[in-house]
């Protein structure tokens, strides 16, 4: 009976988890490919073909062959949606490179940081990520605005003459970006520093190695695996930000994520939207599985 | 001797001062007298009061807390679950692919999981509310949940959960009177993440609520598009008190923990 229940137990600890993401995390995917495939409609939903069970066999596979890649087409022709791509692309790139010069200082000083203050610190890393993304892409507005907080400062200080235009400008994206996603960049940085057998650095020292030569020879390839998961942690949901573009971007910016959002809610497009989003996501599959495959080792070796 | 030199001193206070300078001062304009939140006219907490009449915002407030208690309790379940599953099971059928669909929704951009969320309730015909979005929002945290609970399970001595099994303990036995307690504080922690990850939701819940149940994230994004205001910046105080109240109680219930688990450890070896 106990053996009994034992394997039941073990078959769910698996089986519910497992269905609940298949249903609601992958099978959706599914879904907006088909989706992606239709037409627009003037109904609810607002696609064509709706597929129905009641429609037997024979209708839905006459439904199949109304299914076209006409949306993709569309998004092909249209300068628009590939410029929004390849901006995306280019912002989140821009973005991650200065995310890491700016988080790997940091990320160095917490780890040599006496180990009485190092749980503050870490802490002190870790409450703003807890923090609504909105509210403090929102604390940026009244700082970067013409007449915000930063150009009253700096004319007062008479380092400027007249105010710098910053808020809608893709300077503005690019300080969002840094500013919400640097401790994602921290921590996992810290985190493979930290681990770190500082003796391997005096070795090196000791054999003649300068400080400098000791940190791109022995502490930087050895703090890799936590560089590379902070870039994927920026860099993959960058591409596809959507609230950072909005507040603090400007009209003329193309962010695919703000792209997407826009068909979606202004010109209630769905179809476009499902392929919009169809082909995001085939961009960022690599990085997602690159990313996927470094955590998993990453937790094994933990082990 | 490990030193800390004048350059690390100095990238920890820039980096902490460009990372808490604007969340001070949008608190500190938030008890400005004046309608500007770039010219500080004196002290007040008239933006405050004013909240407590805003009847669309306080009916905002109370979704999202709703939404945020139910599905982080959820989640946890769920995560924790999925943390076993990862840590003691390593290999069944299908392994990689759960261990992606645990990982991806970390970085998946909102705009995606939200779509595709919303699309799956219009395909099976569920109508968008207050429990689409509870939906939408156990699934995202959940996987928050289930990497934090994994991370200390795999530091876990298993050798006390087979003493257990060798006293004669059933594996839910075993699991709720050995490993539950020793594992509390990590799900603890899941928990507050998952309800603050709800809380602060915006994309996907923008996607996958609908009429009536309006959270306050979304609440406040309709009205940062209409401008910066004092009021908002108050909402979001208040947000941001609240998060940090949840985040110290959960350090330090899990440092004690930790010192009484310390504790019982030497005295059990005392004896």
């Amino acid at each position: 009976m106990s053996k009994f229940g034992s394997a039941i137990f073990n078959r769910l600890v698996i089986i519910i988890p497992y269905v609940w993401l298949t249903v609601f995390f992958l099978a959706p995917f599914f879904i907006v490919l088909r989706i992606s495939l239709s037409e627009t409609a003037i109904a609810m939903p607002p696609y064509l073909p709706v597929f129905n069970l009641a429609d037997g066999i024979s209708g839905i596979v006459e439904k199949i062959g109304q299914l076209s890649t006409a949306n993709y087409e569309f998004l092909a022709s249209d300068a628009l949606y590939t410029n929004a791509y390849l901006s995306s692309l280019r912002i989140a790139v821009v973005s991650t490179i200065v995310t890491l010069m700016i988080a790997y200082p940091i990320a160095y000083s917490m780890a040599k940081a006496p180990t009485s203050i190092r749980p503050t610190l870490l802490m002190l890393v870790i409450l703003p990520f807890w923090t609504s993304f909105l509210i403090r892409v929102y604390a940026w507005i009244a700082i970067l605005k013409p007449e915000g907080l930063l150009n009253q400062f700096l004319l007062t200080l008479g380092v400027i003459d007249e105010p710098l235009i910053i808020l809608n400008t893709n300077w503005a994206i690019y300080i969002g970006i840094v500013y919400s996603y640097l401790p994602f960049m921290v921590l996992p940085i810290y985190s493979s520093l930290e681990k770190m057998d500082h003796s391997l650095t005096e070795a090196a020292q000791d054999l003649g190695c300068t400080p400098i030569c000791a940190f791109w020879r022995v502490t930087f390839p050895l703090s890799l695996p936590g560089v590379i998961a902070g870039c994927m942690l920026v860099f993959i949901p960058a591409v596809g930000e959507f609230v950072i573009p909005d507040l603090l971007g400007g009209s003329e910016t193309l962010m695919i994520g703000k792209t997407l959002w826009n068909e979606f809610n202004s010109n209630r497009d769905w179809p476009i939207s499902a392929a919009v989003a169809t082909i995001l996501l085939l961009i960022l599959v690599v990085p997602i599985m690159f990313f996927q495959h470094a955590q998993a080792k990453a937790d094994g070796e933990g082990k | 001797m490990v030193t800390w030199s004048r350059f690390n001193i100095a990238s920890i206070v820039f980096g902490f001062a460009f990372l808490y300078l604007p969340i001070v001062l949008l608190v500190i304009f938030s008890f400005n007298e004046s309608k500007l939140v770039t010219v500080w006219a004196g002290f007040s907490t008239k933006w405050y009061v004013q909240l407590l009449h805003n009847q669309a915002l306080l009916d905002a407030a109370w979704v999202t807390v709703r939404v945020g208690l139910i599905s982080a309790t959820v989640a946890t379940v769920l995560g924790t679950l999925a943390a076993l599953a990862m840590t003691r099971y390593t290999r069944f059928r299908g392994r990689m692919l759960f261990s992606g669909m645990i990982y991806a929704p970390l970085v998946m951009p909102e705009v995606i999981t939200g779509l595709s969320m919303l699309l799956l309730f219009v395909a099976v015909g569920l109508d968008r509310g207050f429990w689409t979005l509870t939906l939408a929002h156990i699934t995202f945290t959940m996987c928050f949940v289930a990497v934090v609970v994994q991370s200390r399970l795999l530091s876990f001595d298993r050798s006390i959960e087979e003493a257990a099994m060798d006293l004669g303990a059933t594996p839910v036995a075993t699991f709720l009177q050995v490993t539950l307690p020793v594992i509390a504080p990590a799900v603890f922690s899941g928990w507050v993440l998952a309800f603050t990850l709800s809380l602060d939701d915006l994309v996907i819940s923008n996607f996958t609520s609908g009429p009536g149940a309006t959270t306050l994230p979304m609440k406040i994004y309709s009205q940062v598009r209409l401008g910066v205001t004092p009021e908002i910046n108050a909402v979001c105080t208040i947000l941001i008190g609240i998060v940090a109240m949840g985040v110290l109680v959960a350090s330090v219930v899990s440092r004690r923990r930790e010192i009484q688990r310390v504790k019982d450890e030497q005295a059990a070896f005392a004896l």
